[in-house]
């Protein structure tokens, strides 16, 4: 309510939250908010997911070598007696094994009913169809697929060409083509609004931040904001009259709830003196909780009532 | 007064005992108190779901979802009209949005839409990619041309080509019987199996790439196909000089005829999406490459199908049999089926979505 240092951080936060803010109409005609994941969670997201694949193949292949090596140890360290069958069995274990790996990992889990997968779920981000329409499994396939050409072709063929490279070869300017190729389409989400890499926009999709909320406490049913509450501290019951409740709109009232839920008794005492000093009243100490509550309360009570007329505040200056 | 952040933490299993609805004083949080046990009958409900499919939920739980989650729609459209309590307004959209993902979701699982996909969808998908598919086929074929003048030009073109090693019997230059060698099958049959899996890798990665190259207007994608099949046309030329072509044809034919077939049908995907984002017609380019797109994934789905039943194909068939017709045999089969299989097979398309919420 103080318009200090703080509160403009809160409203550049604000801003760049309404920026990634889009609206998601149900069949139901609700629109309900949607935020946008940030590049940055997403980028992360990657990393993970490509930390957890590259672990668990490379954790695949230390057990096939050592099933190879126990192989060779039976046959008393004679390479020509080992059984090709067998090696040639871990051979195809191994390719088809990166294979499905490489593909399945992504497709699996964001055909799941969280629509992510173990990267994006510790980011707290999903994919979902763009607009209000349904996700659907080609959607999936098809942003799946496209990460190829986005991250792995170019970042294989950067390495064998570093490495051709190393050992004097020509090379030319294939290496600026393919880091260019890497740079456009890694820096493609930051040239649309939407933030969608190659593959969200054949796909037809977006990723936004997961819902998550928990059900707060009813503030109505408790101390001085009950029915019939009264300060525990004094006994008093605080009484506003319609002139002093009339100060303050919605955007007031919604960030004292907040303050509220939150609890901390420098704030509650803080803004307990600025709406003294709005209304009128003479600042007591030590009962900040009690006249806060039956502020709110009492607030409320009066902004729900003209809502119900059609009679909205939005904030103390309307 | 900060008891719910610990149970929070721990209290998952215990639920408070909610306040007596009459003690509120507001009208809008008695509103909430009413209904408030059927919202977190539809959280508990749907984060059974998203833990882990529908099989660990209760019966009368699922069918009670879509009217709980219409409760809650309900709820939050009367709550945004009457009641000015914050907390309980982003709870109610959150809850709500976490149930439209669920009710409204994908609704199959993979397994259930590869059943649906290879009864019926993968032919639908490819016979509505038919303009593509005559394109990549008349590229395919001009590539294999190019290919043969090429070589025939100026024999250099086939080292360009071939980058093979010097113990490569595939040269210019290479007697009759050197090639017919080539062309014999192996010793046995050891090996193969580890073979076909590298060339499925390996040719499903190829086709991977025509198809995500499409995002280029198509464009890689053609030309892709076109260095391909110039491979193919300086190998006809090479095998021509010593009048093998039809030994040769054999020889690929009897899985060239299904990789061919799905090398064709990825670029013919990646030019469907490069097509639509040239041309998006009325639809905004955003939504025709996203229509395209998915159009496309589906005929993914199977060419990585068919490279796993040609891999298969060259391994085994290919080196065990010998002769020039029982390979065209083979061949041919696998050309008839997959043409049935994408003209003839036309069962009734499934029926389409949008009210499975009854």
């Amino acid at each position: 309510m103080s318009r200090t240092a703080p509160a403009r951080t809160r409203t550049a936060e604000t801003r760049a939250a309404d920026r990634r803010g889009r609206t998601l109409v149900t069949p139901e005609g609700l629109v309900l908010p949607i935020t946008l994941a940030s590049r940055g969670a997403r980028a992360g997201a990657l990393i993970l997911d490509i930390m957890i694949i590259t672990f668990g193949l490379v954790a695949f292949q230390l057990v096939l070598l050592w099933i190879a090596g126990g192989l060779l140890a039976g046959t008393r360290f004679d390479p020509d007696a080992m059984s090709g069958g067998a090696l040639e069995f871990l051979g195809i274990l191994a390719a088809l094994f990166v294979f499905a790996v490489w593909y399945g990992y992504f497709l699996v889990q964001e055909l799941g009913p969280r629509g992510a997968t173990l990267g994006k779920r510790i980011v707290g981000i999903r994919i979902a169809a763009r607009g209000s329409a349904r996700l659907t499994p080609e959607a999936v396939i098809a942003r799946n697929l496209l990460r190829d050409i986005e991250i792995f072709y170019p970042l294989v063929a950067l390495l064998v060409l570093a490495v051709l490279a190393e050992t004097g070869q020509e090379i030319g300017a294939l290496g600026w083509v393919m880091t260019g190729w890497f740079a456009l389409f890694l820096l493609l989400p930051f040239f649309n609004r939407d933030g969608l890499r190659a593959g969200d926009i054949v796909a037809g999709t977006w990723v936004v931040e997961r819902p998550r909320a928990r059900l707060a406490a009813v503030l109505s049913t408790k101390g001085a904001a009950a029915a019939a509450g009264s300060s525990a501290v004094t006994g008093v019951r605080y009484e506003f009259g319609d002139t002093e409740l009339s100060v303050y709109g919605e955007k007031e009232l919604q960030t004292l709830e907040k303050m509220l839920r939150d609890s901390q008794p420098e704030a509650l005492a803080a803004v307990h003196a600025a709406i003294c000093r709005k209304i009128g009243w003479e600042p007591g100490a030590g009962d900040e909780r009690a006249f806060l509550e039956a502020f709110y309360a009492q607030l409320r009570a009066k902004l729900e009532g003209d809502m119900r007329f059609g009679k909205r505040k939005a904030d103390k200056f309307s | 007064m900060k008891g719910p952040v610990i149970s929070s933490w721990f209290g998952r299993g215990q639920v408070e005992a909610p306040p007596d609805i009459a003690s509120a004083a507001l009208r809008s949080d008695r509103f909430r108190l009413e209904r408030e046990g059927e919202w977190k009958r539809l959280e508990a409900i749907l984060a059974r779901m998203e833990k882990g499919g529908l099989r660990r939920i209760a019966d009368e739980d699922l069918i009670a979802l879509p009217a709980l989650y219409r409760t809650a729609a309900s709820s939050l459209a009367v709550a945004r009209e009457t009641s000015l309590d914050a907390a309980t307004l982003a709870y109610l959209e959150a809850l709500v949005q976490r149930a439209w993902f669920q009710v409204y979701g994908p609704r199959l699982g993979f397994v259930r839409w590869l059943r649906g996909f290879i009864f019926g969808g993968w032919s639908r998908a490819v016979r509505e990619l038919w303009l593509d598919i005559c394109i990549a086929l008349f590229v395919m074929v001009a590539g294999t041309v190019v290919g043969w003048m090429l070589v025939a030009q100026d024999e250099a073109w086939y080292y360009r080509l071939f980058p093979g090693g010097p113990d490569d019997p595939r040269q210019p230059g290479a007697s009759r019987e050197q090639l017919l060698q080539s062309l014999a099958h192996d010793e046995g049959a050891a090996g193969l199996a580890g073979f076909a899996a590298q060339l499925f890798s390996n040719n499903s990665a190829v086709c991977i790439l025509a198809f995500a190259l499409g995002f280029a207007f198509g464009i890689p994608s053609l030309l892709l196909l076109v260095h391909n099949l110039a491979l193919l046309g300086a190998l006809l030329w090479l095998y021509n000089g010593q009048g093998l072509v039809v030994e040769l044809a054999a020889w690929l034919s009897v899985h060239g005829t299904t990789e061919l077939f799905g090398i064709m049908l990825s670029g013919a995907a990646g030019l469907h999406i490069g097509r639509a984002m040239a041309f998006p017609g009325t639809l905004p380019v955003l939504e025709a490459a996203a229509a395209a797109g998915r159009r496309a994934a589906v005929v993914m789905v199977g060419v990585v199908i068919m490279m796993i039943v040609a891999a298969l194909l060259e391994a085994f068939p290919r080196q065990l049999v010998e002769d020039t017709g029982s390979r065209f045999v083979i061949g041919g089969t696998m050309l008839t089926f997959w043409l049935a299989y994408f003209v003839l097979y036309r069962p009734a398309p499934p029926a389409e979505a949008g009210q499975e919420v009854a």
